[in-house]
């Protein structure tokens, strides 16, 4: 059974797309990355307000002795990024798809979601 | 009282834990000078809030520390690329004596003539080693040397007139320390694959060798433990990219007395004194890292070189800088105290002895090789040279990783091996005895290899808790980072 | 070949050595290296005959008596570089094997010992510096300073640096090799031509300064904070024995050189160099740092922490490329303070306060020398010889005396006198009167 909820999109790069009701997307890394990574303990996040561009660069995730970069899965403005989270990293392995989410983003191009993918192309993805 | 009656709590004290106000370890003479007028109290600290302990409380927390090291002298020690090998004793003798030990860097060179004479005669030796032409013993360790190296090289480059030669090659099995010293270097570094022999694929080399090289740093023998037969094609397809190679000298032990770097086409190589020449690494330094340079960067050397000058048949000795020299890198001269530990081992061997340490050492090496490459997955099987790269895949598949093969040594009272480097080994453990361990040394260690083998596929549980009798089992390294506490606080 | 080199480092016999041979299956230990191209394999090494540990001992010694030794001679020298008392237990417990023979605490279990050691100088250098967080140690005061500098840039983002030129003019030379390979901007002003802007990264200054002089640290902090700038201070662990702790002044980076506390001079090193900062920029902090926690049965224990700003897993993106520094020094100098404690290491910090003004008031008084006194200062001061600073160096030589060091380059025939507490009454007046005979020509 995939970890990985069906109503979210993925990236390659291991981050997860929620559209919200208001049209806001709410982002985090994927219970496959988190497993991966291990004990999570320290986020580097974008600034609220700043504007990020699909594909680029937006943080790091670490943990005990590795660095994972986080690369914007859509374009758009940080609204609020999950204070929560950077005080307690562990919310990363928790509950990676829910109270550990990183940042919620004003989405500026909708057509880029659909370049992400399900849950089912992911976990293909992860398991090739 | 016992160690076992103690309480669990005495046995991690700290300084503050056992401090009692008042007591004092050292007391130091009243002053012989007329009181003068101390200064303004504002600017004078009313707190200084440091422990208080007697003499013995010092000595006694101190040695109880020391006593939950395994150490060289203490312990079988074979951590891959860190070559930890008998530390002689006679070194640290002769380099506490006075005339060493209490002289000050800026004394006038007339009154310090016999430590410029020694490092005079060590930069010869160094260089007759690697046979280079020149060489400074001004580095601090390892990664100094090579920022050094890697300075030099964009030097040689501005001074050529091709500043936008800015890319550094580095291996894929690399330490981490070159692609960070290119990097303060203000090189950009591109890494390069190693083929499935272990050694430098020249194609993937030729392909990245372009008019924007600026140099490749490798490591000989490689992280692997494996001499590159095509070194020398290697170093040539860089110098024909206009490119420099420099060696980083992590693993001259393999190497001492049997080839110079020179000859194989290296521009500059750090030599990695505290492992090659025995000099104690007390924890985590101090080392040692001069570099042994070639014509074309001789100039670029970092300040100071000791300069020997024998006119008029007077021989005499001073420090000089060279001509476009990248500066200086200490306010000293280099780690004195530990070059002449470095110059007494070398002196102790002469060219035979150190020929008879790479022997040992490889032969060691080769002996653990096939006597565990049955139990251990071997990734390059070929002749290793002064340490060998096993993976535990085979025991991954029992549940078991490096990382509990690693610990459960400790309980068999053996110094782990180094893990999971080079990074580009699944499960790595590389393995490196040094020619100063015995065969008796070598097989109880292969007893004990062959007996976490067997408990990997029996007891598994056995190994992933391990260890068992340490002072602390294994820490939480999460909550160590995610809450740092770096400091006691009261 | 056949060229068996017995030692006592080397504990094979030449029937083991033969019986690993046919295990791992070839004839000769040559065999090994057939990997070097064999045009390059076995050249002619020329180094000078092995000595046995009787004549090594003779010839290092040999070596060691061309040198002359501060203490045999009175010595005023200082200039960054200190002779101050090392108690006894320092070289005892750090000869010990169990610390100088262990590596890097990799494996945490193993190394308890080396770690909270270390755990024991990051706390009594923060409680020195009057700062939050250190690290386990850079090479030397110098280039903690320049690891300092290019901290503050990392965390402006800004590339140009104010470093006073009151700082160690050895230290400002390695500020150049280390920032301007980066495009880093170094102004060095005095203080009263500092600006700070926009662009600056941070104010670099030491405490006391390379004159004696002990800066007014609270306005430089002002100066650094208002353009967002920080205040990085390099400052000698003896002087904090008395002085105003940087920290309490504001200052957001301290380093500095270990070396006064308990290592001795050893022609100019090892030494190792503290580096310390505010708690929100210990993510930035170059180097190793150990920290404390629990193992799973809650025992507190010691590991190396914060690892990912480190080379070994950022690699070209690390804080800095440093790897081995130089643990064993800094387990030496947390022996020395915890053998010190605060009446100890006040004491030599006066100590050395009242010998150096004794000596300035001595040589102050002698014809011909001036002794530039402006403000406070610690245990070192420039003199104005009358005579050219080398000629004075030479004849205070000729009478067995290591003068102050030359800084005629910045002063006109001056010379930085250092005193400490191992300096007697009897030599600072022998100074004097040395002194006063050069000053008549003799």
């Amino acid at each position: 059974m995939s970890e990985h909820p069906s109503d979210l999109r993925y990236t390659k790069e291991h981050e997860w797309v929620r559209i919200g009701d208001d049209g806001t997307a709410t982002i985090g890394i994927t219970f496959f990355a988190q497993d991966q990574l291990g004990d999570v303990v320290y986020l580097v996040l974008p600034k609220v307000g700043s504007s990020i561009e699909k594909d680029s660069k937006m943080g790091e995730v670490e943990s005990v002795k590795s660095i994972s970069d986080l690369f914007v899965p859509v374009s758009g403005e940080v609204l609020e990024i999950n204070k929560d989270a950077i005080d307690h990293p562990e919310r990363i392995n928790e509950a990676p798809h829910d109270a550990g989410w990183l940042i919620k983003v004003k989405i500026s191009n909708e057509t880029e979601l659909e370049q992400l993918m399900s849950s089912n192309e992911y976990d293909q993805a992860i398991a090739s | 009282m016992t160690t076992e009656t103690r309480k669990p709590q005495e046995s991690h004290q700290t300084l503050w834990d056992i401090s009692v106000p008042g007591r004092s370890g050292v007391r130091l003479p009243e002053s012989d000078v007329p009181v003068q007028p101390m200064p303004d109290a504002a600017l004078l600290r009313e707190e200084l809030p440091l422990p208080e302990l007697s003499e013995l409380d010092v000595v006694r927390h101190f040695t109880r520390l020391s006593q939950k090291n395994f150490s060289i002298d203490t312990n079988f020690y074979p951590l891959g690329s860190c070559t930890m090998k008998y530390n002689p004793k006679i070194n640290d003798m002769v380099a506490s004596t006075p005339g060493f030990s209490g002289i000050h860097p800026l004394q006038p060179e007339e009154t310090v003539q016999g430590a410029l004479e020694l490092m005079s005669n060590l930069q010869d030796m160094l260089q007759e080693i690697t046979g280079m032409p020149a060489s400074t013993l001004a580095p601090l360790a390892g990664a100094h040397g090579e920022l050094s190296g890697v300075l030099m090289i964009r030097a040689f480059h501005e001074q050529n007139g091709n500043p936008e030669r800015k890319v550094m090659l580095i291996p894929d099995s690399a330490h981490g320390t070159n692609p960070a010293s290119a990097s303060m270097a203000g090189f950009d570094v591109v890494t390069v694959p190693s083929d499935d022999q272990g050694n430098m694929d020249l194609k993937a080399l030729e392909a990245v060798a372009n008019d924007k090289l600026g140099g490749l740093m490798i490591t000989l023998p490689s992280t692997l433990g494996l001499f590159d037969p095509g070194i020398v094609e290697v170093c040539e397809i860089v110098h024909e990219a206009g490119g420099l190679v420099y060696g980083d000298g992590a693993n001259m032990n393999a190497l001492l007395g049997r080839v110079k770097l020179n000859d194989l086409g290296f521009d500059v190589v750090h030599l990695n004194l505290h492992k090659t020449t025995s000099t104690p690494h007390g924890g985590g330094g101090p080392g040692a890292g001069p570099i042994c340079v070639g014509d074309k960067l001789t100039p670029f050397m970092p300040s100071p070189v000791v300069e020997r000058d024998s006119e008029g048949g007077v021989e005499s000795f001073k420090l000089v800088s060279p001509p476009n020299t990248i500066g200086t890198l200490s306010a000293g001269h280099g780690n004195f105290g530990v070059l002449v530990r470095s110059y007494a081992y070398l002196r102790a061997l002469g060219a035979g002895g150190i020929r008879q340490a790479s022997g040992d050492a490889v032969l060691n090496a080769n002996y653990l090789l096939k006597r565990l490459e049955h139990l251990y997955y071997l990734p390059y099987d070929r002749i290793c040279m002064h340490e060998v790269v096993f993976s535990g895949r085979w025991q991954k598949a029992q549940g078991v990783k490096a990382l509990d093969v690693s610990k459960r040594l400790i309980d068999y009272g053996v110094h782990p091996p180094t893990m999971y480097f080079p990074l580009i080994v699944e499960e790595a453990l590389m393995i490196e005895p040094t020619e100063t361990e015995s065969k008796e040394t070598l097989d109880a260690f292969v007893d004990v290899m062959i007996a976490i083998a067997q408990e990997s596929g029996q007891t598994p549980e056995v190994l992933t808790e391990a260890p068992h009798n340490t002072p602390v089992g294994r820490l939480d390294e999460a909550r160590a980072s995610r809450q740092p506490d770096v400091r006691y606080r009261a | 070949m056949n060229d068996v080199f017995p030692h006592s480092y080397f504990p094979h016999t030449q029937a083991q050595r033969a019986e690993m041979l046919a295990v791992v299956g070839v004839g000769s230990v040559d065999e090994l290296f057939a990997d070097i191209p064999e045009r390059f394999r076995n050249p002619e090494f020329h180094l000078p005959p092995a000595l046995t540990e009787l004549e090594l001992g003779r010839e290092l010694g040999g070596l060691a008596k061309k040198n002359a030794v501060p203490g045999e001679y009175a010595s005023f020298l200082g200039a960054g570089v200190y002779r101050h008392f090392i108690p006894s237990v320092v070289s005892a417990m750090i000869s010990r094997g169990e610390f100088l023979t262990s590596y890097t605490p990799y494996q945490p279990e193993v190394s308890q010992g080396t770690l909270q050691a270390t755990y024991e100088f990051q706390s009594l250098i923060c409680e020195l510096t009057g700062m939050e967080a250190a690290n386990a140690g850079m090479y030397d005061g110098a280039s903690a300073m320049a690891e300092a500098a290019l901290m503050a840039c990392r965390i402006t983002d800004r590339d140009s640096v104010m470093v006073l030129d009151t700082v160690n003019p050895r230290y400002r030379a390695v500020l150049d090799t280390y920032l301007l390979p980066q495009g880093i901007t170094i102004n060095t002003v005095s203080l009263s031509d500092l600006v700070v802007d926009e662009t600056t990264a941070c104010i670099l200054a030491q405490y006391p300064n390379f004159y004696g002089g002990i800066e007014a640290l609270g306005d430089l902090a002002d100066t650094a904070h208002q353009a967002g700038a920080l205040l990085s201070v390099s400052a000698n662990p003896v002087a904090l024995g008395m002085f105003k702790a940087p920290g309490d002044y504001g200052a957001d980076i301290v380093s500095g050189e270990t070396q006064p506390l308990g290592v001795s001079m050893s022609f100019g090193g090892p030494f190792v160099g503290y580096f310390t900062c505010k708690n929100e920029y210990i993510r930035q902090m170059p180097g190793r740092i150990v920290g404390r926690t629990v193992d799973h049965e809650d025992r507190i224990g010691y590991v190396l922490t914060l690892q990912t700003r480190e080379q070994h897993i950022r690699r070209e993106r690390a804080t800095s490329n440093i790897c081995t520094s130089a643990a064993l020094i800094a387990t030496g100098t947390a022996v020395c303070i915890a053998a010190l404690g605060p009446g100890g290491l006040r004491q030599m910090a006066e100590l050395s306060y009242q010998k150096a003004h004794y000596a300035a008031s001595v040589i102050g008084a002698v014809d011909g020398y001036e002794v530039i006194d402006d403000g406070t200062w610690f245990h070192e001061f420039v003199v104005k010889c009358p005579q050219s600073s080398k000629e004075t160096t030479k004849k205070l030589l000729l009478r067995n005396i290591i003068g102050g060091l030359d800084v005629s380059d910045s002063v006109p025939n001056g010379m930085l006198f250092c005193a400490t507490e191992m300096n007697t009454m009897t030599e600072i007046d022998a100074l004097a009167d040395a002194l006063g005979q050069i000053a008549k020509g003799s």
